[in-house]
């Protein structure tokens, strides 16, 4: 589908009535293009909400990974609860409901052309592309960790093709007994901002019944995170003083790393011997829209709050942790959520079908901070003029108290957050 | 294009030739619930089935859950955030559902 045949369409749409009412024309005529960058959380969510509703627009989704590995419930990996096979989804679901999944990278988009360049060679024509391409790590940022000290101090912050999570895991089952686990946690904003301590928790889980006398020593570049009440009360009724946070003021950001010699450097030139170190370094937004210019100076990609247009390019939505969009959290659900108000912006021109026009996003996050023990924040979001606001007095933090009163809503909140994975991961692959 | 941009036989044709619009509030304002609730409301593990639920029933479970009056783990949370409208047309869509 070329852009000819969007600009045709655009010509049918002032013909007379009698020819457009008849549908088998109309829709043969108005079938276009879509095509998505990244197979993740946004863009596997696009794909399938298109192909269910707008049956008549073409989807073609590029995504390197032959299988996608999801960050959620990866942290349940480090606890023994799961394994990379639960979390590790194909692509042949959405292939099934008729888009064409090609196995490549995007390295150029040409906005005026409304063409997107593979490494492999092709070059694919769109009416409208969607791009959802997650994060990209600022190796510059910690000195001394790059590619291959990613090896020895794994990130586990993409999903990639499961290596680094995988690599976590067998570190911790290796550790000697009594040993320092330390991480490395960056400044807002990253992807996930509950997602360091609920690894944290699920750590501090493992190491209790499999190492006890090991300790955990957080680095913070912060002086606070999501969820720190809920988390610390947890930490303190499960893990004793087996976990210690060190927040910025308390030296705990960290400024280099010595891979050879195990070694987590502060700001303020403290050394400190690990035996396990997960660095999770600074942010910003996929390469491809970095190169692109579709992000602006700060890394990210600014975007119309209606509808997910980029501000720098026609015809091009880009959704997920790649946008600018505070006070939403960089999560999976707001992936999901706000991929499908895209799909209905960019769609609707190439339909005629109405967009939304009063668009409210949505986000949980769940987190597992022990056996049967789950916390979430909940929000409800709206666009305004310039950007996004959480409903007033809606939404919020799991209700905090000693175990022995919340026991039951920890147990129920952990079940319904696997019912939450598993759903989730319908909504974006079945 | 926009429903306000289109002639109006440009709008009927397309309302003729799809019946379904994507943008339904109520469709649209769903797809959050299907996070947890499955694709239709069929419900998945511990979080309850809603399809086909009384009209009227919803909307006083709604009213319940924000007034925090019925056990919750987290809806109480969720129904503060939206709207009297949204709500009729989220009773209308699960009503539907099946
Ligand atoms: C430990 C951890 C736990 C988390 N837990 C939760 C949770 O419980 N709930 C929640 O909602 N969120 C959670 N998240 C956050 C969630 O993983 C992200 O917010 C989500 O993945 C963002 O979706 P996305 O589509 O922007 O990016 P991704 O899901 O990362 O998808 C991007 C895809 O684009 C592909 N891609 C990149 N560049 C290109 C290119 N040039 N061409 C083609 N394809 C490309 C990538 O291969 C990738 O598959 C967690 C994250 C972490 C790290
Ligand atoms: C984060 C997960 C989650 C999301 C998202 C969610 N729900 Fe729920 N829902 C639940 C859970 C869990 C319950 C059980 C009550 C509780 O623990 O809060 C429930 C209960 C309900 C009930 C009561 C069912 C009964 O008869 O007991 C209704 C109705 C309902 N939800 C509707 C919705 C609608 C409509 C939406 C979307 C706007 C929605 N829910 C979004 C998790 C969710």
């Amino acid at each position: 589908m070329t852009h000819l045949t969007r600009r045709a369409f655009g010509t049918l749409l002032g013909a007379s009535a009698a020819t457009l009412a008849a549908p088998g024309l109309l829709r043969a005529q108005s079938a276009g293009r879509l095509v998505i960058i990244g197979g993740g959380f946004g863009g596997a969510s696009a794909a399938r909400f298109a192909r269910i509703h707008y049956p008549d627009v073409g989807v073609t989704l590029v995504e390197p990974q032959s299988s996608f590995v999801t960050c959620p419930y990866g942290n349940l990996i480090l606890g023994g609860k799961r394994r990379l096979g639960d979390i590790t989804h194909s692509y042949d679901g959405l292939r099934a409901r008729g888009a064409e999944v090609i196995h490549d990278r995007a390295t150029d988009i040409d906005p005026e052309a409304h063409r997107v360049t593979l490494a492999g060679g092709a070059v694919l024509e769109y009416d409208k592309l969607i791009v959802s391409p997650g994060i990209g790590l600022r190796w510059d940022a910690i000195e001394g960790y790059d590619d291959a000290a990613a090896e020895v101090f794994p990130h586990a912050w993409i999903g990639g093709d499961g290596s680094q999570i995988s690599t976590l895991r067998a570190q911790l089952e290796a550790m000697p007994e009594g040993g320092v686990v330390a991480l490395s946690i960056p400044e807002n904003p990253f992807r996930c901002p509950p997602g360091p301590y609920e690894r944290i928790s699920m750590i501090a889980h493992y190491l209790k019944q499999a190492n006890p006398t090991a300790k955990i020593l957080a680095f913070d570049s912060k002086e606070g995170f999501a969820k720190q009440g809920l988390f610390q009360d947890a930490w303190a009724e499960l893990y004793g003083d087996m976990i210690e946070w060190v927040p910025a003021s308390g030296d705990g950001r960290i400024e280099r790393v010595d891979p050879a010699n195990k070694l987590f450097i502060s700001e303020f030139g403290e050394e400190h011997r690990v035996d396990v170190g997960n660095v999770i370094p600074p942010q910003y937004a996929a390469s491809i829209v970095r190169d692109t210019g579709l992000a602006n100076e700060s890394g990210w990609v600014p975007v119309d709050p209606h509808s997910f247009a980029a501000a720098a390019a026609r015809d091009i939505h880009v959704i997920g942790d790649a946008t600018i969009a505070p006070p939403m959290p960089k999560s999976g659900y707001v992936a999901n959520s706000t991929a499908k108000t895209a799909v209905a912006a960019a769609l609707a021109e190439v339909t005629g079908r109405p967009a939304w026009d009063a668009p409210v996003y949505f986000n949980t996050c769940y987190s597992h901070a022990g056996e049967e023990y789950g916390i979430s924040v909940v929000a409800v979001f709206r666009p305004t003029e310039d950007g996004f606001e959480a409903v007033p007095d809606s939404g919020g933090l799991s209700p905090r108290g000693p175990l022995a009163e919340q026991a039951r809503n920890r147990r129920l909140e952990a079940r319904h957050a696997d019912a939450w994975y598993d759903s989730i991961v319908k909504d974006m692959f079945s | 294009m926009t429903l306000s941009r289109m002639t109006p036989a440009a709008l009927m044709a397309a309302l003729v030739a799809f019946p379904v619009a994507a943008a339904d509030p109520g469709k649209m304002l769903a797809q959050a619930c299907a996070g947890c609730h499955g694709q239709s409301g069929e419900g998945l593990g511990s979080v309850p089935d809603i399809r086909g639920y009384d009209r009227a029933f919803f909307a006083e479970v709604w009213q319940d859950f924000r007034e925090d009056r019925r056990p919750a783990t987290i809806m109480n949370r969720i129904a503060r955030g939206y709207t009297e409208d949204e709500v009729a047309a989220l009773a209308d869509y699960f009503a539907r559902a099946e």
